[in-house]
């Protein structure tokens, strides 16, 4: 080295490197933005005119990990569709926007959608906080969002229809099917924020209605990995064994089911439910960590359906076969078809005719027929799975036939005895139920 | 009462040691070198990244590969760390010792391009780092052999470096083209990843009725106090870590001495970000692997070297401990436990008990540190006699 490369030529020379760097990368996986334009699709379409429908999702940030998939079950429902011939003789063009983790942008994207590219519907959002950050958008601008997401209920918007499961077709049976099979003495662990901590209000009102006990309830802060203590709490509150409820979402259940391996909590003596660990999840955590553990949900992959062994089989040939599908895909890629009937039963995209057509629409979705009810959510088939050696769910139980949503709950004191009806204007979103 | 005092202090112990091993890298950058470098976690998460694709070798293999992969992967995260650190000491920090914001906001960028390097990660971005690293240093050197290099430098340097530039995008973006979608592929992909430790680090070591120790953690403790031995060890029984002590105390006077500064520094951060890889392979062990990772440790690891104190290793013993043992009487409410029934310390235990969950304890610790700051400002065993530069 005859001269000292100097600092600022460094870190000039550095970035453009990296940027070179990070531009091939960009360059290379593009998302495609379109899912129209198939090239066996009809001569209807050939007008151009296509039927514009926005996807909003986290495409990047921490949430990507689990909305990407949900993005995959939305295109694939999308690019079937069109195949088929579209709607109204319309193909369907996807406007697809990253709401990047952050609630804000969640709310900016979702303006863009409406005003900018003036799409007829959105489906989009996971968490909750998300949804309640574009509520305010879809309501004060009279829209239409689809969100595909099992949640803690306590909400029935005119503008959001919820295909995920209410706390009654989730949380609910989790626990009576606990409570018979398994004991009265329920831990609750969580993560600290909205979701878990209204699911745990939840939870020990209905236990307390039950005659079972919550014998303790802790709660970790998200990206938190030390569960030693709560370990040390569970076995003095449980020190016979007894039910672990978890809510804990994201990096935290890796640290709780390592650390509750090591501490020797097996299964068979302290059983756990969780609500937000599904198939994708299972793979990311380490199946030897789960097997034996419980989970409540209303589709699982292994659900023996013909509708479903046909969706898996079409999932994996669009993404591959090491993909599996859950939960949350399933509700995404039957809410596209249940407003695509909505849209076909109203003749039109406007939004009040699609929404008063959708009331009542039925489909065979892979986990069996279900139904969208006057109060936005629809009636599902509850179902508890229990992690098998493959890393896939065996169902345990299962109820006899779609369970009718309740998006107000009726365990909780301030929510007892309210309904939600839109069909009729008189009732609207929250109305006393007549006993 | 025996079994609960012992269960109590082997957990708080444990927690301690992961806290130690996670900070004892950053005791030895931070504490010896006064660099705050905030990409050490990010060292962390190569460390596990190593952790896992060893694990992923190790599967094709069978099962006694299966059973000790960690073994191997343990020194191959010091060494992958290692490198990746001797990298950014000599490409980023030497140019910025003494300026400790301009450090700080330096490797914070690090720690960002290092997470999404993990994400994005595949072969076309390899093979166009590869071509640029490749046509820059020999461009470089054909030309300061064959000219005037430092008459030409203003020019040459970016000439050089962004056709190098070009060229590297080209190839990367031919090879994306041509590529199969296999090959394009993102190694690791924004998603966390899943290592699983060999069977005989997930179950228990029980011992009477009602204690199990999970050999995770044993494990983790048993790593750590080898750590501390090899680091003691190292810096005070080597040449190398006689010199290190010596350029820590006094750099001017061990220069004139002819100790070669530049080098100690490339070593001394070398061994610090080594010293993270092996900490990052270990928490493998407890929690999930992901882009993420280095966030969830970093300022647990900075908690520990403040407290400690800044330039002995000594205190960040003892303050990972102490912080260890009392997030656990705190959080698990064992605390509470001991105080109920005395009806005088009522409101005491009642105080206790609210602080008895993982997120009020924390809060609880924090608020300590920083009382404990206030009456210490230099933690636990501050440096006496001539100060460490910073």
């Amino acid at each position: 080295m005859t001269t000292r490369f100097g600092r600022r030529k460094f870190l000039a020379y550095g970035s453009a490197t990296l940027g070179t760097a990070m531009l091939l990368k960009a360059c290379g996986s593009a998302p495609t933005d379109s899912t129209g334009g198939e090239e066996d699709a009809p001569t209807a379409a050939a007008d151009g005119d296509t039927i514009k429908v926005g996807i909003l999702h986290s495409l990047s940030g921490t949430m990507a990990i689990s909305e990407t998939t949900v993005v995959d079950a939305e295109q694939l429902a999308i690019k079937e569709i069109n195949a088929n011939g579209g709607v109204l003789g319309k193909q369907i063009e996807a406007v697809l926007e990253d709401g990047a983790s952050d609630w804000p942008t969640f709310a900016e994207k979702a303006e863009k959608l409406i005003d900018q590219d003036q799409v007829v519907t959105v489906f989009g959002c996971w968490t909750s906080a998300s949804r309640k950050a574009v509520l305010p958008v879809f309501e004060s601008k009279d829209h239409m969002l689809w969100y595909p997401v099992q949640y803690e209920g306590q909400e029935c918007s005119k503008n959001i229809f919820y295909t995920g499961a209410a706390p009654n077709q989730q949380i609910e049976p989790a626990v009576d099917w606990l409570l018979e099979n398994k004991g009265s003495d329920f831990f609750l662990v969580g993560s600290d924020y909205v979701f878990p901590r209204t699911a745990n209000t939840i939870i020990k009102e209905q236990l307390k209605a039950k005659g079972g006990n919550t014998v303790g309830e802790d709660y970790l802060p998200l990206g938190n990995t030390e569960v030693t203590p709560i370990i040390t709490k569970i076995k003095a509150a449980l020190p016979e064994g007894g039910v672990i409820f978890n809510s804990l979402n994201g990096d935290s259940n890796v640290a709780f089911f390592k650390q509750l391996q090591g501490a020797g909590m097996t299964p068979d003596m302290y059983p756990v439910m969780s609500v937000s660990i599904a198939e994708e999840e299972v793979r990311q955590i380490g199946k030897e960590f789960l097997v034996g553990h419980y989970a409540a949900w209303n589709y699982f992959q292994t659900v023996e359906t013909p509708e479903n062994e046909q969706w898996v089989a079409d999932f994996k040939a669009e993404y591959g076969d090491d993909r599996v599908t859950n939960d949350p895909m399933e509700a995404a890629y039957i809410m596209v078809y249940l407003w695509k009937q909505a849209v076909e039963a109203a003749g039109t995209t406007d939004l009040a005719a699609v929404r008063e057509a959708a009331y009542g629409q039925e489909f065979a979705a892979p986990e069996g027929p279900v139904t969208m009810n006057p109060n936005h959510h629809i009636s599902k088939t509850v179902r508890i799975g229990q992690v098998r050696d493959d890393g896939l769910f065996d169902i345990v139980s299962s109820t006899d036939g779609p369970v009718d949503p309740q998006p107000w709950n009726q365990y909780v004191p301030e929510t007892q005895g309210f309904g939600c009806d839109w069909s009729d204007p008189a009732k609207g979103g929250k109305y006393e139920v007549e006993a | 009462m025996l079994e609960g005092l012992v269960g109590g202090l082997f957990n708080g112990i444990s927690i301690g040691a992961v806290l130690l091993i996670v900070a004892l890298g950053l005791a030895i950058v931070f504490g010896l070198m006064g660099v705050i470098n905030l990409a050490h976690g990010e060292l962390m998460m190569l460390g596990a990244y190593t952790t896992y694709v060893v694990q992923n070798g190790a599967n094709g293999l069978g099962d006694w590969a299966v059973e000790s992969y960690i073994l191997v992967a343990l020194p191959l995260a010091f060494l992958v760390a290692a490198l990746v650190g001797l990298l950014l000491e000599r490409s980023v920090i030497r140019f910025l010792y003494g300026r400790p914001l301009e450090t700080l906001l330096a490797t914070w960028g690090v720690s960002l391009i290092l997470r999404q390097f993990v994400r994005s990660v595949n072969w076309p971005m390899v093979i166009g780092l590869g071509v640029f690293a490749l046509l820059f240093g020999v461009g470089r050197w054909i030309l300061s052999r064959y000219t005037d290099w430092a008459r030409i430098a203003r020019w040459a340097n970016p000439v050089v470096s962004i056709l190098s530039a070009a060229i590297a995008l080209v190839a990367g973006l031919v090879v994306q083209g041509a590529g199969n979608p296999t090959f394009t592929r993102a190694w690791f992909s924004t998603r966390n990843v899943d290592v699983t430790p060999p069977s005989w680090l997930r179950g228990g070591v029980s011992l009477g009725a009602t204690l199990q120790f999970p050999s995770a953690r044993l494990f983790i403790i048993a790593l750590t106090i080898l750590c501390l031995v090899a680091v003691y060890w190292f810096l005070n029984g080597t040449t190398w870590g006689l010199k290190m002590r010596s350029v820590t105390q006094n750099r001017a006077m061990s220069a004139c001495l002819g100790i070669p500064t530049e080098q100690v520094d490339a070593l001394t951060f070398a061994l610090g970000s080594g010293l993270a890889g092996i900490a990052g392979c270990a928490v493998t062990l407890l929690g999930s692997v992901g882009p993420n990772l280095g966030g969830n440790y970093i300022v647990d690891a900075f908690m520990v070297v403040v407290v400690g104190g800044v330039g002995k290793l000594v205190g960040s013993i003892v303050a990972a401990l102490l912080i260890g043992i009392v997030t656990y009487l705190v959080g698990s409410g064992t605390v509470a436990l001991l105080l109920t029934g005395n009806e005088a310390l009522q409101p005491v235990t009642d105080f206790f008990t609210f602080f008895a969950t993982t997120s009020m304890a924390k809060v609880m610790v924090f608020a300590l540190i920083i009382a404990f700051l206030q009456v210490r400002p230099a933690g636990l065993f501050p440096q006496k006699g001539r100060s460490v530069e910073a």
